[in-house]
């Protein structure tokens, strides 16, 4: 493969000349490799080594009614059995560590399972085959429960509740929001002015990393009270974090060896293993490894979550895109590990490469009783960008254009406002267009030819941190209060200017106390209050709630509607209104409630409760 | 009831006690403390334990470990000629042929048969020879290049 650096096309952003690029190099852990000989976990070899195995749910969704361990602890070769009472910190989710979400995820399951392969019972024992043949002899009483597989299914107000620390279904963002929003423009003042609505749904299935060695610990005893622990981990500081967390102890305590990793892809930073061999380590005195078999990887390992994008957008007859609409869910499966994240980077990824005037996405974080998905290789950008390239090619066919010319009419400028209220830098989507078109003989107009990235910024603004645009309130981005209702509930507090490359949603999204000191400005200003306590999960009605706040008005009822744009598709697959309704421009309807006043007395809203009038962000249509 | 068992293992002679039904690949690892060929699966389908057995490439993870006694064993271990790298080895570090390097061993062993029944194969004999061998990291291409490469150098040596 010839690699080709076009620093003519790309900005010059160090003066370092890159000399590394289309020339080989040996890497430096290569010798190893070759040999054979590079450490990896389970390339150390301990006398009385112990093996561990799981008992595992063989149910999507059940209630544990009762466990019966006592012959596989009778059996030979057995040396202990750990169950949740063992754990000292059993329940955590990985983002923990970061005041990311709430702790959701059981290291062994105690009342009940919700994918198939959660762990019930780890079995420590002299060899694999006697663990193993241990794990047979456990009898577990299962009451099955309804499950969801489809995202989409699990948003609707009768769908079983997977994850009790969530009983919407949804990750709770800044343990308030339902989903993660981007608002840029109007969408629909965009549709109405288009002269094609192309929409489509796009589906990306769940993948699974498969690397070549599969996941797992080894934890043995050192002899100054410490415990070493030789992983496959991907993040050694999170599986240090989060080994320390669950067992409480000093991880000072905690010895981790890693670093040579038998591929990972993500797949390795979910932290499950250590936690359970140094667990037993301490319960054992011995070493003990637990690595997954290939089943195990393949059923158990979190995949890359499931993504279904549906997009909705306005173009304009020459191939102007106007407007632009998604509605993202990505599936978490039962537990929240890192798809929490994924969401925010897929909402920072929109609406693609593309100055679009008008913007608008809602993004999911929604919990089936699928394996819990993970990191993989871009995750949260992967599927989005899929689902928006295709997207491209419909369009470019709904307007009769050659698809790369839509690409270039609709690509980022230099100085373009981005949906998220930064000027576009060091573009080279046209010119990247333009070089593939001749590399490949595909014709190009000459208009598209001569179409550059170079407008507005200019060359003097590559390699410059663009500027975060603030309007005179401290906010990012200029504000449009016209047609979209009153703002959320911004808090008292001075109104500052804040220091440039401060987002609003640095502090605010992640229920955590600002770590500097000027920041504390803006975590005053965004109304942030530490994260509350986990409220209990409201009990499950038994039926839809009977009547709807007027803020939540199904799709299917008349009088104030959801966006056009949402309304065009059939009732039945609108899981969940995106966005509170506003009068349709012509239809007769009261006009938006006024902005509130703001009141310091009032408190910061709550989880899942529906303030007509206070919020727009809330959408939570669920279950009230 | 072990079995007691001697074989040869990359030159030297080897004896070990094996389980009944023990695997070759346990028994090269646990018990002769040769950590080159890896556990990918168990189950015949990756191609990281492959050893040669007199001469031939073989899976180890579904070898019986008895099977191998009086015979020699040689894996990615025992390749080099103490500091001096084997061809193979050679070609795989300049070629970028191995990332995680977990594949590696036993594409080299793989390889190794071929080339020693087989010195001038094609691109497709090399992609048959490798066709047990999973890699999820580098790709197929580069570890190809690399056995033709390491090929061309045995030829011209
Ligand atoms: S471990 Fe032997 S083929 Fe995979
Ligand atoms: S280099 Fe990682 S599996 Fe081949």
């Amino acid at each position: 493969m010839v690699v080709e650096y076009r620093k003519d096309l790309f900005a010059d952003e160090r003066a370092d000349d890159f000399d590394v690029v289309g020339k080989p190099i040996l890497r430096q852990d290569i010798l190893g490799h070759v040999t054979g000989r590079s450490p990896f976990y389970d390339d150390h070899l301990f006398d009385g080594l112990l093996h561990m195995r799981c008992v595992r749910s063989p149910h999507h969704h059940a209630r544990i009614r009762s466990v019966d361990a006592s012959g596989a602890e009778r059996m030979a070769g057995v040396v202990k059995v750990l169950s949740a009472r063992d754990v000292p910190v059993n329940v955590n989710t990985l983002l923990s560590l970061i005041n990311f979400g709430r702790d959701d995820e059981p290291l062994l399951a105690t009342d009940k399972v919700s994918y198939v392969g959660q762990p019930i019972l780890a079995i420590v024992a002299t060899s694999v085959r006697a663990a193993e043949a241990a794990v047979q002899a456990v009898r577990v009483d299962y009451e099955e429960l309804p499950f969801v597989l489809d995202v989409e299914e699990a948003l609707k107000p009768e769908a079983p509740v997977v994850n009790a620390e969530y009983p919407n279904n949804t990750f709770d963002y800044a343990d308030t929001y339902d989903h993660q929003k981007l608002r840029f423009g109007d969408v629909d003042k965009g549709f109405a002015e288009a002269d094609h609505i192309v929409e489509a749904t796009y589906q990306m299935s769940p993948i699974e990393q498969a690397p070549i060695e599969t996941c797992g610990a080894i934890a043995a005893p050192e002899t100054n009270d410490r415990i070493t622990v030789y992983t496959s981990t991907q993040g050694l500081f999170f599986s240090v974090g989060v080994t320390a967390k669950q067992l409480d102890l000093n991880s000072a305590r905690l010895h981790f060896i890693g670093g040579t990793v038998g591929g990972g892809f993500g797949g390795k930073v979910d932290s499950h293993h250590e936690p359970l061999a140094a667990l037993a380590c301490l319960a054992t005195g011995k070493p003990v490894k637990y690595m997954w078999d290939r089943a195990e990887e393949m059923q158990v390992g979190a995949p890359r979550g499931g993504e279904r994008w549906k997009i909705k957008d306005g173009v304009a007859r020459d191939g102007r895109i106007l407007a632009r609409m998604f509605t993202g869910f990505f599936d978490a499966g039962a537990f929240t590990r890192l798809s929490s994240y994924a969401v925010q980077k897929s909402t920072g990824h929109l609406p693609g490469p593309y100055s679009i005037p008008n913007v608008a996405s809602n993004v999911y974080c929604v919990y089936t009783n699928r394996t819990p998905s993970t990191a993989m290789r871009g995750f949260g950008i992967t599927a989005c960008d899929f689902a928006i390239e295709r997207h491209m090619d419909k369009v470019a066919r709904a307007v009769g254009m050659d698809p790369i010319e839509l690409r270039i009419l609709n690509a980022y400028r230099d100085g373009d406002m981005k949906a998220h209220r930064r000027a576009a830098k060091n573009c080279a989507l046209i010119e990247s267009c333009q070089v593939v078109a001749q590399k490949t003989g595909w014709a190009l107009s000459g208009e598209a030819m001569r179409a550059s990235s170079k407008i507005g910024g200019g060359e003097g603004a590559l390699g410059l941190i663009p500027e975060t645009v603030i309007d005179e309130e401290g906010r990012i981005g200029e504000r449009r209060r016209t047609g979209l209702g009153p703002e959320p509930d911004a808090g008292q507090g001075a109104r500052r200017r804040l220091p440039q490359g401060h987002s609003a949603h640095n502090s605010s999204a992640f229920g955590n106390a600002p770590q500097r000191e000027d920041m504390a400005a803006e975590q005053e200003r965004s109304g942030f209050k530490a994260p509350m306590a986990p409220t209990a999960p409201a009990p499950k009605p038994a039926e839809p709630a009977p009547v709807a706040p007027p803020a939540a008005a199904a799709p299917v009822t008349g009088g104030p509607s959801l966006p056009s744009a949402y309304t065009a598709r059939p009732a039945a697959s609108l899981p969940t209104p995106p966005e509170p309704p506003r009068p349709a421009p012509t239809a007769a309807a009261p006009p938006p409630p006024p902005p509130q006043p703001e009141d310091p007395a009032r408190p910061h809203f709550q989880r899942a409760v529906k303030r007509p009038g206070v919020s727009r962000f809330l959408s939570g249509t669920r279950r009230r | 009831m072990k079995t007691p068992i001697t074989f040869t293992l990359n030159g030297e002679e080897a004896a070990v006690f094996v389980d009944p039904g023990g695997n070759l690949l346990d028994v090269l690892r646990r018990g002769c403390g040769d950590l080159s060929p890896k556990y990918g699966c168990g189950q015949g389908g990756c191609g990281a334990c492959t050893v040669m057995i007199d001469g031939e490439a073989h899976i180890a993870c579904l070898t019986l470990a008895e099977t191998v006694a009086g015979r020699r064993v040689d894996t990615a271990g025992g390749l080099a000629d103490g500091p001096d790298l084997h061809p193979l080895q050679i070609a795989f570090m300049e070629g970028f042929a191995a990332q995680c390097g977990y594949c590696t061993p036993g594409m080299l062993m793989a390889a190794k048969a071929l080339l020693d029944r087989n010195p001038n194969p094609t691109r497709a004999e090399v992609d048959e020879a490798i066709s047990g061998n999973l890699c999820r990291c580098t790709g197929y291409e580069p570890i190809i290049d690399a056995i033709l490469e390491a090929a061309k150098h045995r030829g011209a040596a």
